[in-house]
């Protein structure tokens, strides 16, 4: 696909899923490179799932290509340098944790059986404890321990943190992180707490509607990005708008969400650059179509 | 060792916090030269933030000369950012030391000593 596949974990040309139902996700371009931890963000029915799904060959795309690590998903299982970890983290609830250790070395042609033993041990998790005997927390570092007993190189982790408490959130991450430090493994995690992802992740995809809205590396796109904030003028704000994402006025004072140097020729204006959150739910407001009618284009950093 | 804290809703880029702390710590003379900082993963596991943003915040300090990567045994102090001012047993700050306890004494909030402060510093810089 790509001129350069080998710096690319991810790749996503023209994507399309259709159901039943209609479009889950349409004209999804976007690269993700190796070693990159990058958040997938979106409402839900964003088409997150749809696109773990067609990443791990589980779904075939209607239109378009994806490639995982240079190869396309779905031609002979998954792809053995990936492992996802499905959001209900299915374990088989009467299996001892050494049980379903055994069984993914059993199920999986490429295991390394002493490193997710020692994750286990790491998560302080009794190894003949039975599997419904634990915590949320303590289930989810099982079931991380079984994807990256297959040492992947793309991990892909859907709403890896939903359900869990704030203690066992942040041993998660913790855990994921000092894997990534360890192995420079990519990580795609999808979720829809944005203040999760603040200081994780360097790179973000963002999708609402089953459209990419905003994809690149974090820094450059904060740095593509101002919050002007000023009085409320009569006029308008007068600023081009294909570069305002958003505009909000409350009272007499105005917000604007402002792109790729639209705020250069503007006066009266603080600019601050926007936090990953504002940045992120400037977008997903701008898109969703309750709130607006402007649809602003892809961005990519 | 020093140990990182990390201000998820402070609005400063994660690395730039790794740096400061650094710095501040070179200042005060907690960090000396020689002494190894911890590994990204050692980062990672008390703060679970991304490696890649500590790996960039030792790679500007080493770009300012104040660390230097050692393969195989981590990233150590190269120089010190401490000047006899600023360490704990300098006079100067015996001197400030005394100044802030006649202004706790006239009455002053700590509020209305960061902005005399700060006031008087602007001045002079």
């Amino acid at each position: 696909m790509g001129t350069d596949t080998g710096h690319v974990a991810l790749a996503a040309r023209d994507l399309g899923k259709r159901y039943r139902r209609g479009w889950a996700l349409r004209n999804c371009t976007f690269e993700l490179p190796l070693g990159r931890v990058s958040a997938l963000v979106g409402p839900n029915g964003a088409g997150k799932s749809t696109l773990m799904a067609l990443s791990t060959g589980l779904l075939r795309p209607s239109e378009g290509a994806v490639e995982v690590l240079g190869n396309t998903p779905g031609t002979g299982g998954t792809d053995s340098k990936l492992a996802f970890l499905a959001q209900d983290k299915p374990l088989y609830r009467r299996f001892t944790v050494d049980e379903m250790l055994h069984a993914g070395r059993a199920l999986n042609p490429r295991w390394d059986h002493a490193y997710a033993h020692r994750l286990v041990q790491d998560a302080g998790v009794n190894p003949a404890a039975r599997i419904s005997t634990l915590s949320g927390g303590q289930r989810t570092r099982v079931a991380l321990a079984l994807a990256l007993g297959r040492r992947p190189q793309l991990l892909m982790l859907d709403e890896p943190l939903a359900d869990l408490d704030p203690l066992a959130r942040e041993e998660v991450m913790q855990a994921v992180m000092a894997e990534v430090a360890e192995t420079g493994m990519t990580v795609l995690l999808s979720s829809h707490v944005l203040a999760d992802m603040e200081g994780v992740c360097d790179h973000l995809i963002l999708l609402a509607g089953g459209r990419v809205h905003l994809a690149g590396d974090v820094e450059d796109l904060l740095a593509n990005h101002r919050l002007l904030i000023g009085p409320r003028r009569a006029e308008g704000h007068g600023l081009p708008a294909g570069a305002v994402i958003e505009a909000r006025a409350t009272g007499r004072q105005e917000t604007l969400l402002v792109r790729n140097g639209g705020w250069t020729a503007t006066t009266g204006w603080e600019q601050l650059e926007p936090t990953l959150e504002e940045l992120a739910m400037a977008y997903l407001r701008s898109a969703s179509p309750s709130r607006s009618s402007r649809s602003p284009e892809v961005a990519v950093a | 060792m020093i140990e990182f804290r990390i201000d998820r809703r402070s609005g400063v880029a994660t690395y730039l916090q790794l740096v400061h702390q650094t710095k501040h710590a070179l200042r005060l003379g907690l960090l000396q030269p020689g002494d190894r900082l911890p590994t990204a993963k050692e980062v990672v596991a008390a703060t679970a933030i991304n490696p890649n943003t500590v790996l960039k915040a030792y790679r500007e300090l080493e770009r300012e000369g104040l660390v230097e990567p050692r393969p195989g045994l981590g990233t150590f102090v190269r120089r010190s950012l401490a000047s006899a001012g600023t360490q704990a047993d300098g006079p100067l700050r015996g001197d400030l030391d005394g100044w802030l306890q006649a202004a706790k004494a006239a009455g002053l909030e700590r509020e209305d000593v960061e902005a005399l402060f700060k006031s008087v510093l602007d001045t002079h810089y």
